[in-house]
């Protein structure tokens, strides 16, 4: 493995560290050496949002803590759920009295881990409201949204959600936003190479040298179809069709696009990339209020990318638009 | 004899411990041909901090139990945190105070850990889980068990119902959890939940029947 890290067992120890000594402006520790919380967390009388998953991810999910952005992250090995006493602690950090959203993904463990949380929670008397996020288009079909997993899109509902609480929104109206931002988001990922959790030393999926796998999802699943490696163009195009009609967004939408590396692909490709998935758009008659070009969701050292399209009313976009300040996302 | 003394916490943790470390390697690896390879990493870890931190000490069944679940929810996560937290967890409640554990309570305790873990998650009986281990497997002990069978008898009878119900994972598509994924790609391979569960029930069978004797 041509990788750099010390125990391997300890990768999410050490990375934390680090995060916490160079990120200190923006995000502080907590009694709970796996939940980070944001430095301006908890602000009396606003919704706190929380988020939470396993690692490899970066910038997510630790990257997303900031301001008028998460308010505190539990944090899993890597691409494994955090615990629920992790969950339970970041809701209890961003607690601010006005109720907590916890915004995460669709996957079993993260199910589990938050039910639980809620319900420590609830015994608190701290009012917690989740939404769900499954904008990954090829991991089920459409008319099963509930088995559909979370993948980059969730950077849409966290700024949706967050920009309302930012905005003194109640619980409900956080919700409601953040709800309404993934259910016009749609997502799909293109994986070129496998990666390798550290302590397991290997692959755990392959993809062959030549080919790539259109519908790859976060941490490797499979995809909807293994083909040849296609252009930068004709790979766009493949994304463009899948999700184009999913939703379906149609002649005259505005979208915010994030377009996001997997880890290894060199971000030089993700805008060329971008630039034919723009073209693309454009030609459906779609403008692109908002693009995010660059590693904003990962996998490890996984070379591919994820493109992430969500359709925007002007609420949205108001709430796209308000600043942050993050690690992984920060607009004045 | 028909009951052992619940003082023997102690006997069946170490036995936990030693069979889910000496597969650490084989669960990764059933693991990672349809998940992602960190089962066995995850339940070894689990199970290993127990063994560090309880190693010496000399407990009863129930106490040995929740201090195991509790390690296994508050610090490992993923999946198998929550589900085998609950198993053990429950399992713990189910004998609190009894000094003897005979097939009665053994059932009750089993019936405990299945209904955490259904309450748990959406699984069913068929979704290629741990449950298509634990289902047949509590089953079989309560049916013996109608059946007047003794105590020795109960859980060879759940040994082989869990042996079976595993095997049956292997021709199954999964439908929940991270190799529901890959649709009919996940037939061939058996579930590694189900092959831990079979682990840890095929351990307690064997050192309680030790204690039986």
């Amino acid at each position: 493995m041509q990788r750099f890290f010390n125990d391997p067992s300890k990768v999410v120890e050490d990375m934390l560290s680090g995060f916490l000594k160079s990120h200190s402006r923006l995000v502080s520790p907590t009694a709970n050496p796996r939940v980070v919380k944001s430095v301006t967390t908890p602000v009396k009388g606003r919704v706190g949002i929380v988020t939470g998953g396993g690692s490899g991810h970066k910038p997510a999910f630790i990257g997303y803590v900031g301001k008028n952005m998460v308010d505190a992250v539990a944090i899993g090995e890597i691409f494994s759920s955090p615990t629920a006493v992790a969950f339970y602690d970041a809701i209890k950090a961003a607690d601010g009295g006005a109720g907590v959203a916890v915004l995460y993904g669709n996957y079993a463990g993260d199910n589990m881990n938050v039910k639980m949380a809620r319900k420590m929670a609830k015994d608190d008397d701290i009012p917690v409201m989740t939404v769900v996020a499954n904008d990954d288009v090829p991991s089920a079909p459409k008319d099963q949204p509930e088995k559909r997993r979370g993948v980059a899109g969730e950077i849409f509902m966290w700024k949706a959600g967050a920009a309302r609480a930012a905005l003194g929104g109640t619980l409900e109206e956080v919700i409601a936003d953040a709800q309404k931002a993934i259910d016009n988001t749609r997502s799909i990922g293109v994986g070129l190479t496998p990666c390798t959790i550290p302590e397991v030393g290997k692959p755990n999926f392959s993809i062959e040298p030549g080919t790539m796998e259109l519908g790859i999802g976060h941490h490797g699943e499979p995809g909807i179809k293994v083909t040849e490696l296609k252009s930068a163009n004709e790979t766009a195009a493949m994304m463009v069709d899948a999700i184009v009609p999913d939703l379906p967004f149609s002649g005259g939408d505005e979208v915010a696009v994030i377009l996001s590396g997997l880890g290894a692909t060199p971000v030089m490709e993700l805008y060329i990339l971008y630039n034919a998935v723009h073209d693309l758009l454009a030609e459906r008659g779609i403008s692109v209020y908002r693009p995010y070009v660059g590693n904003y969701f990962t996998s490890l050292e996984m070379m591919g990318v994820t493109l992430s399209v969500m359709k925007c009313d002007d609420e949205l976009k108001q709430l796209m638009d308000l600043e942050c300040d993050s690690m992984g996302l920060c607009q004045f | 004899m028909s009951s052992f003394s619940a003082s023997n916490g102690s006997v069946l943790l170490n036995g936990l411990v030693e069979t889910i470390q000496k597969n650490k390697a084989y669960l990764s690896e059933i693991d990672g041909a349809i998940g992602d390879g960190d089962h066995g990493i995850n339940m070894n870890k689990g199970f290993s901090l127990y063994q560090e931190r309880y190693a010496d000490r000399q407990a009863d069944v129930s106490t040995a139990l929740q201090d195991l679940g509790r390690i296994l929810l508050t610090e490992i996560g993923g999946s198998m945190g929550p589900i085998y937290g609950t198993f053990f967890i429950d399992m713990a409640k189910a004998c609190r105070d009894a000094a003897e554990i005979d097939a009665e309570l053994f059932s009750a305790m089993l019936g405990a850990a299945l209904e955490g873990v259904q309450e748990l998650g959406d699984a069913k009986r068929g979704d290629k889980t741990l449950l298509d281990t634990l289902i047949p497997a509590r089953e079989a002990f309560a049916e013996s068990l109608k059946a007047d069978a003794c105590f020795t008898a109960c859980l060879e009878a759940m040994r082989t119902a869990a042996k079976a119900g595993w095997k049956s994972t292997k021709e199954m598509q999964a439908r929940i959890g991270r190799a529901s994924r890959l649709g009919e790609r996940s037939i061939g391979t058996v579930d590694a939940g189900a092959t831990s569960c079979l682990l840890i029930l095929s351990s307690l069978a064997d050192n309680i029947e030790a204690l039986l004797k």
